[in-house]
């Protein structure tokens, strides 16, 4: 079948890494170790290079793995959902690009939010709207969220050890309406009516558990999402730049972004 | 979904045989006071832009091998299709061969679907391959070219993400060029103003960073027309001399002579000759 011409690349290389994880020495010689475990609360940064231990000549960034820093989020409203994301990628104390687009279309009306290592949610969001769109075209039909959000799922916890990526699902299907589901480092998926993600998300859950209401408007739930991001960006070094905002609803995809300047003001920020 | 059997064994990805046996060498080496010799890497500044008519890459021409300078004029700017090139920085045997291998499919793809070849086709392929090898190949590239849907400019990184963005950097000088790239970027250049912006930045990477110098290559992409600008400007020319070392004949006066002829005598004559033809 077609699905197994995607599945090889990543089930090759990663039971090439397993067997690898015995066999190779502790003097490693080319770049990084990839498992390390950025989760959203841990603040540390990526695994120290293993090539050149100190080196003017090749500077530390150079030699870091590219991770999407990030602050994510998502929200429900009647009617579909809101979702948006800050812009930063970092390699190390670098930030390699500015203007990150981290919410990625899967499907017409689906889209999923990327944090964790830049190469292998780029990786995960690239197979998934493969195997979607094909699903999508074999059904005749809009594929449901919860379908995306299991396809995310199922390679996140099969490959758990070798992935790094925290990734919120979030769209409209003519079923269920509008539906976040998130799917953490480690492979879970849930379904929850807000969720934020990222290394900047554990900043702001206690603003988004005392403000977040059942029932809010479209405008109110840009106003929260965009409010909760600047909160966040303020705080965390590795989450900046500018907040990408989208609504997915019946009727379509609006994109808008917030650029630096016109990001709502705080007191204390 | 189509079930996959994890426990099969795939062949592809990197190959860890040689690992355990080259520690083993270079602890031998190493307790000798010898130190095996290191991969040589273009240290680098690479750099593209995105401009009216198309895109506009550049390259120093400096290759070390540890703290030496192994080449003075290297070429890092290398051949994906007629319409697209792409920059290389990293270990330099990394970026010339991943880029022949995505060249050589590039060209097949084309001559299968019977059209130019797109930036965002060859994106797809390197950015796979890096990936399926987790970072071991060293390749940082920024990939820049002309299609039919206009210029493209690509930025992609040793573990497999991409950028696409209207300027980008990289390697040891990518600082330094960016630093010249946030001033004075704008959308739509003229091509001259293109041509002189991705200059200056890849000179403020070569006096700015011990890993890249010497000379500043170009290459100017438009729809059906590639400039390969090798060198574009000659950075750092080596200086002329003011004085000469050289002593005149009968500076040092002779004192003694003596000379002892060395008898030969030939043993052996034999004469292979040579197929030429």
């Amino acid at each position: 079948m077609h699905f197994t011409v995607v599945f090889s690349g990543l089930s090759g290389v990663c039971d090439r890494l397993r067997q690898a994880r015995v066999r190779t020495p502790a003097a490693g010689s080319f770049s990084n170790v990839v498992s390390v475990k950025m989760a959203t609360v841990l603040q540390f940064p990526a695994s120290v290079s293993t090539f050149n231990n100190y080196n003017d000549l090749y500077p530390d960034w150079t030699q870091r793995e590219v991770s999407t820093g990030t602050t994510i989020m998502a929200v429900e409203f009647e009617g579909g959902v809101v979702i948006g994301a800050d812009s930063r990628t970092t390699t190390g104390a670098y930030i390699a690009n500015r203007v990150t687009d981290k919410l990625t279309p899967i499907h017409e009306r689906i889209f999923c939010c990327r944090s964790g290592s830049a190469a292998d949610t780029q990786a995960i969001a690239d197979a998934v709207t493969y195997q979607l769109g094909f699903h999508s075209i074999e059904l005749d039909e809009a594929p449901l969220v919860q379908t995306a959000a299991s396809l995310f799922r199922e390679m996140c916890y099969r490959y758990r050890e070798e992935l790094m990526a925290g990734i919120i699902v979030a769209g409209w299907d003519p079923r269920r309406g509008g539906q976040v589901y998130t799917v953490p480092v480690g492979g879970m998926m849930t379904r929850q009516p807000v969720s934020v993600g990222g290394s900047g998300s554990s900043y702001i859950y206690g603003y988004v558990d005392s403000n977040y209401r059942a029932g809010m408007s479209k405008e109110e739930c840009l106003k929260f999402t965009a409010e909760a991001l600047t909160l966040a960006m303020e705080r965390d070094g590795s989450s900046g730049g500018v907040v990408r905002l989208a609504v997915i609803s019946e009727q379509g995809v609006e994109r808008q972004v917030i650029l630096g300047n016109q990001l709502p003001k705080f007191s204390t920020v | 979904m189509a079930s996959v059997s994890v426990c099969q064994y795939r062949p592809g990805g990197f190959s860890f045989e040689n690992c355990k046996r080259n520690a083993l060498l270079e602890a031998d080496i190493n307790k000798l006071g010898f130190s095996s010799p290191a991969a040589r890497k273009t240290g680098t500044t690479i750099c593209g832009v995105v401009y009216k008519d198309g895109v506009v890459l550049g390259a120093d021409t400096r290759a070390t091998e540890g703290m030496v300078v192994a080449d003075k004029n290297c070429s890092k700017i290398h051949y994906i299709s007629p319409n697209i090139y792409c920059c290389g920085a990293g270990t330099a045997a990394d970026t010339e061969m991943t880029t022949q291998i995505i060249s050589s499919n590039l060209e097949l793809h084309s001559l299968s679907t019977g059209r130019l070849p797109r930036v965002t086709t060859a994106n797809r392929m390197l950015k796979q391959m890096l990936f399926r090898y987790q970072g071991y190949i060293g390749a940082a590239l920024v990939l820049g070219g002309v299609d039919c849907n206009g210029p493209h400019l690509y930025s992609i990184y040793p573990h497999g993400s991409t950028d696409k963005l209207p300027y980008v950097t990289m390697g040891s000088g990518s600082l330094a060029a960016m630093a010249v790239f946030e001033d004075r970027y704008r959308p739509n250049m003229e091509e001259e103003e293109a041509k002189r912006l991705v200059r200056d930045a890849i000179a403020a990477g070569i006096f700015n960073d011990l890993g890249s110098g010497s000379n500043i290559d170009l290459c100017v992409i438009t729809k059906g027309n590639v400039d390969y600008l090798r060198p574009h400007d000659m950075a750092n020319k080596k200086g002329v001399r003011t004085g000469s070392y050289r002593y005149k004949h009968g500076t040092t006066g002779v004192l003694t002579k003596a000379v002892t002829p060395l008898n030969l005598e030939v043993v052996e004559e034999s004469v292979q000759t040579m197929d030429t033809s």
